[in-house]
């Protein structure tokens, strides 16, 4: 046997243990590692967009590490006791959702946030993965696609949490956690002419929450989105900025570090929210499409996963999660490319923030756990 | 009516499933294809308007102002140079509340509350990103008031800058002329992007006339700003090519002022109003510029207080006002041996015939009869005398023999009732009467456009309406000591680039010369001229004789206050200091050679032109022909003798 040959088996057996590994522990290569470099890019992004902020990274670094270990430990629950505990952990959200309303902590003048001694917590976070696990387990016993009093339970179901959150004032994860219902909804089948209707309904109700409902501040965000122009220094300066610092990165962008809107302070929550238009200032268009197919690469493997999953339940929550992921990249790319309004949506795994990472991670363990091939192990 | 029980198709869901699926990945493709379009929009389609634009987000164009040229004298002594001083800096995108802060500054006492709104204005006027100064040249201790509370006040900043210096204060100041902040008037003439660094700008004199080689050309640098506006060096490596464009520095100009002879003139009418001016007949270089009282320019450059305004412009004596050029004075018989020759050139007389003097003049149809300034009469006086007398009785005589317009055609010649062209604005021209001219002034009014014989008699003596400027009066006088040759008189002489260090002369610009038919005329005129200093029987030898150097000169005195001669010599003491007479002097010298022409006024002066305007004309002709150390004897040999005794019952006005 030469060197080469025995090199090749032990890389090979390298390669095996890996992939062992991973089936032990119900986790889908490819979705891991689309995982792992989306959170590598943004790490390296971060580094820029901060300014050389060590801490920052170190923090990011912590946040990947708790993420990981939620996820893996959520990818090891059996599917049947996720689904067991989905309404649980509904009711439970919607409690503390409550419990927030009426004592919640203030911060940056939005009441979010619950102090559990140790940690503070997000309620709202917990509800962009119950809602959607409480919607496939309501559907999952019953024939699809689903009927109307069906549908219209759901809705309540979907809209109560909502428009708690809506109230916090939270637009963004209201809107993500409605998403999360909604996609369970339309994967389920839900007939055309309910949708059309839907549709029908919501110009009207559009109106009245423009009259009603909708805070000073995020009438302001639509306003200004329809012509930032207007408020240059106010409101439309988010995206204006950002929308420079994009253009202005071209095809090859500045380079590394040598982004001048986001070194200089031009772009305003370029760690966070606008950490998209850091990337398209440093490495022009090129590093945004690299992006995009990342993303696209995670959703569609996500949604592929869903799609060989072995029953309803799986099914409808996987493939939410891998749709809700979905629309967390269109709506805060498309905040930051002046397509949307300014919502506060971060870019999922990419921009600095540990709830929402922990929160994504852990929809993802679910999606593993869900989706995992165990035909003669669980079942 | 029981529902219909459905029973779960598990195939058939999977198939709905992937349908859907299928679906909004369709969808999910279409939403990437708008992100890439947008994209592509952004960063292809409109790269160069988004490069521009966030090449303006972090350069801030910062002007830098050129250093202005230096004004020094003929001898290279500085008389306007460059400080360093400090002075406060408004720049309005970055102060919170304008009017709040100005307020503020205004309680601190760096500004007066009363120039707020001019100060506002001002401040409204200039781009927002400009840097406004609010208070000139800061002194030590307003620099420390205001530094101990500086984080109160941003936007408002202390910058050192050059301002303007004039370290001999008052002296020379109306030939200099002064800078001071630019007005709305001034920002309507100059370049703004040329002056946007730059706070002063030439008011009068030679400041404002030669401004543009005074001011150079302005430069500019980019600054890398962040987005709050501050300047940072470098970010990240998001470094830019920052462009920097050196001011070029405006240049240096050489008067002809001799500080010298300018500094013996100041000291002379000190505590007078009047003015001296000093030409050079060979070039018309303005040797020395005298207007008294003088102020001192440094104020304007340090930004005046309106209380230190109100003072200069409301102080009875006015000096402000340029009375070198721009003070009108009736000459007087300091314009008789003009007279004198143009009786030559028209032929009335000869100069030996004689005329009898007896005191006073009259002549049918020429009005009420005229008194001599020597009521006991000159006797027999030829022409030379006569200009040595000042006989008034002669030069009534030739004026009616003459008539106005033929004297007028004359004295124009030696640039009289037109402007000389000094190089400094504001210059006035005075008045030379003639009938045209009294049309066109009187055309209002026609009964007194007419031209009545009387009038030529008061003119032939230098009064009446006539007017002239001291410039005027130098520059005629410089012709005479010239023969006819005009130059024009200029107060800059070279002016040295300072990027070569060149210095280019200023070639003397000649003007048209006095035509005389006879070149023999000048002689009568001079020799009467020369008589005034030396003859026995001359107005002024009393004063200035001993000379080393041959002088010229013809005293004269000015009415302000018509009164009967015989009333005004029992009033003399009495009349107010400001009704009195002006004492006027005329000289040049040497007489061979011409070096040096002045003419000297002294407003309201307790006693005649002989008596107290020719010394003044004497020590300047001194300081500028004798050595220093012989001027320096001369003043001593002055202070200690007497003054001159007058002769007895002079009579004042020769």
């Amino acid at each position: 046997m030469s060197y080469d040959a025995l090199d090749a088996s032990r890389t090979q057996r390298t390669l095996t243990t890996t992939a062992r590994l991973l089936l032990a522990l119900h986790l889908d290569g490819p979705l891991f590692i689309g995982l792992c470099l989306l959170v590598g890019v943004g790490t390296i992004v971060l580094y820029s967009a901060s300014g050389g902020n060590i801490a920052m990274l170190k923090a990011k670094a912590l946040h990947f590490s708790l993420a990981l270990v939620v996820m893996v430990a959520l990818a090891q629950v059996p599917p049947r006791m996720i689904r067991i505990a989905a309404p649980w952990a509904y009711m439970t959200g919607l409690a503390l959702l409550i419990a927030v309303m009426l004592t919640g902590d203030i911060a940056m003048g939005a009441q979010r946030w619950l102090d559990l001694g140790i940690v503070r917590f997000q309620p709202s976070e917990l509800m962009k993965i119950a809602v959607p696990l409480a919607c496939a387990w309501y559907l999952h016993e019953r024939a699809l696609p689903p009927s109307l009093p069906t549908t219209l339970a759901l809705g309540i179901a979907i809209v109560i949490p909502t428009a708690l959150i809506a109230e916090q004032p939270d637009l963004g994860t209201a809107l993500l956690v409605a998403a999360a219902g909604g996609m369970v909804v339309l994967l389920a089948g839900l007939r055309l002419r309910y949708i059309l209707c839907a549709i029908g309904l919501l110009i009207p109700l559009a109106y009245v929450a423009w009259k009603f409902l909708l805070h000073d501040y995020q009438r302001q965000r639509v306003l200004t989105f329809l012509d930032p122009q207007n408020d240059p220094l106010g409101a439309g300066y988010h995206i204006i900025q950002s929308q420079i610092a994009i253009g202005s990165g071209g095809v090859f962008g500045k380079g590394y570090l040598r982004g001048s809107q986001a070194q200089l302070e031009f772009l305003p929550e370029r760690s966070t929210d606008f950490i998209f238009a850091v990337i398209g200032e440093e490495w022009g268009l090129l590093g945004l499409l690299t992006l995009l197919l990342l993303f696209m690469f995670v959703i569609g493997r996500a949604l592929y996963l869903a799609a060989s999953a072995q029953d309803t339940f799986a099914r409808l929550a996987s493939g939410s999660f891998a749709l809700t992921f979905c629309v967390y990249v269109f709506v805060n790319s498309g905040m930051v490319i002046g397509l949307l309004p300014v919502v506060g949506v971060p870019l999922p795994l990419v921009s600095y923030g540990g709830t929402a990472m922990v929160t994504l991670m852990a929809g993802f363990g679910i999606l593993m756990s869900l989706c995992a091939k165990r035909k003669l192990v669980s079942r | 009516m029981p529902r219909p029980v459905r029973i779960k198709d598990h195939h058939q869901e999977l198939q709905l499933f992937e349908r859907r699926a299928l679906a909004a990945a369709v969808i999910m493709a279409i939403g990437f294809l708008a992100i890439v379009a947008r994209l592509v929009w952004l960063q292809v389609v409109k790269y160069d308007y988004y490069v521009q634009e966030s090449q303006g987000n972090r350069i801030k164009i910062e002007p830098i102002p050129p250093n202005r040229g230096l004004i020094l004298d003929r001898h290279g002594q500085p008389l306007a140079t460059n400080a360093p001083s400090y002075q406060l800096e408004l720049t309005r995108e970055q102060v919170p509340d304008l009017d709040e802060t100005l307020l503020r500054l205004a309680d601190l006492e760096l500004i007066d509350a009363r120039d707020i709104p001019t100060l506002r204005k001002e401040i409204r006027g200039r781009r927002a990103f400009d840097a406004v100064p609010v208070k000139l040249q800061l002194t030590d201790e307003e620099l420390a008031r205001f530094a101990a509370r500086r984080h109160e006040f941003p936007g408002v900043e202390i910058v050192p800058r050059l301002t303007r210096y004039y370290p001999l204060g008052t002296s020379s100041v109306h030939a200099i002329g002064y800078v001071g902040a630019i007005s709305e008037d001034d920002k309507k003439v100059l370049d703004l992007n040329e002056y946007a660094g730059t706070t002063l700008t030439g008011k009068t004199g030679v400041e404002r006339a030669y401004e543009r080689e005074l001011h150079g050309k302005a430069g500019f640098q980019q600054l890398l700003v962040n987005a709050q506006g501050r300047r940072v060096e470098v970010a990240g490596r998001a470094t830019a090519d920052l462009v920097r464009k050196e001011p070029i520095a405006g240049n240096d100009l050489f008067l002809t002022i001799d500080h010298r002879v300018q500094k013996v003139a100041e000291d002379a009418l000190q505590g007078h109003r009047g003015t001296i001016v000093a030409i050079d007949p060979e070039n018309g270089d303005v040797i020395a510029y005298v207007s008294s009282p003088a102020f001192d320019p440094n104020l304007f450059a340090r930004g005046l207080t309106r209380a230190q305004y109100i003072a200069l412009t409301e102080d009875p004596n006015r000096p402000m006002y340029d009375r070198a050029v721009r003070g009108v004075y009736p000459p007087g018989s300091t314009v008789k041996p003009l007279f004198a020759m143009a009786a030559l050139e028209y032929g009335v007389v000869t100069p030996t015939q004689t005329h009898f003097c007896r005191g006073t003049w009259s002549a049918p149809g020429y009005g009420r009869a005229r008194r001599d300034w020597d009521l006991r009469g000159h006797g027999y006086v030829d022409m030379r005398k006569a200009i040595a007398t000042s006989c008034d009785v002669y030069f009534f005589e030739i004026a009616r023999l003459m008539g106005i317009d033929r004297m007028a055609a004359f004295l124009s010649q030696f640039g009289l009732g037109q402007p000389t062209g000094i190089d400094i604005p504001g210059e006035r021209i005075g008045i030379l009467p003639s009938t045209e001219w009294k049309k066109r002034a009187y055309r209002t009014n026609k009964a007194l456009a007419v031209w009545f014989p009387g009038d030529t008699i008061s003119v032939g003596i230098g009064q009446g309406q006539m007017q002239v400027t001291p410039m005027q009066l130098a520059h005629s006088v410089a012709t005479i000591a010239a023969r006819g040759k005009r130059y024009q008189p200029r107060l800059v002489r070279a002016i040295r680039d300072v990027q070569t260090g060149e210095v280019r002369e200023l070639p003397p610009k000649e003007l048209p010369s006095v035509k005389t038919s006879d070149p023999g005329i000048w002689d009568v005129a001079i020799a009467g001229m020369v008589d005034v200093a030396n003859a026995p029987h001359g107005t002024a030898r009393p004063y200035v004789m001993g000379t080393p150097y041959k002088m010229a000169g013809k005293s004269g005195t000015a009415q302000v206050f018509t009164v009967a001669i015989t009333e005004r010599m029992r009033k003399a003491a009495e009349l107010a200091e400001h009704l009195r007479d002006h004492a006027l002097f005329v000289a040049f010298a040497p007489v061979e050679s011409p070096k040096i022409a002045v003419a000297v006024i002294v407003e309201n002066a307790p006693r005649g032109g002989s008596a107290y305007a020719s010394p003044i004309a004497r020590r300047v002709l001194d300081a500028y022909l004798l050595t220093p150390e012989e001027f320096a004897a001369q003043e001593a040999k002055r202070k200690s003798a007497p003054a001159a005794k007058p002769a007895q019952n002079e009579p004042r006005g020769e």
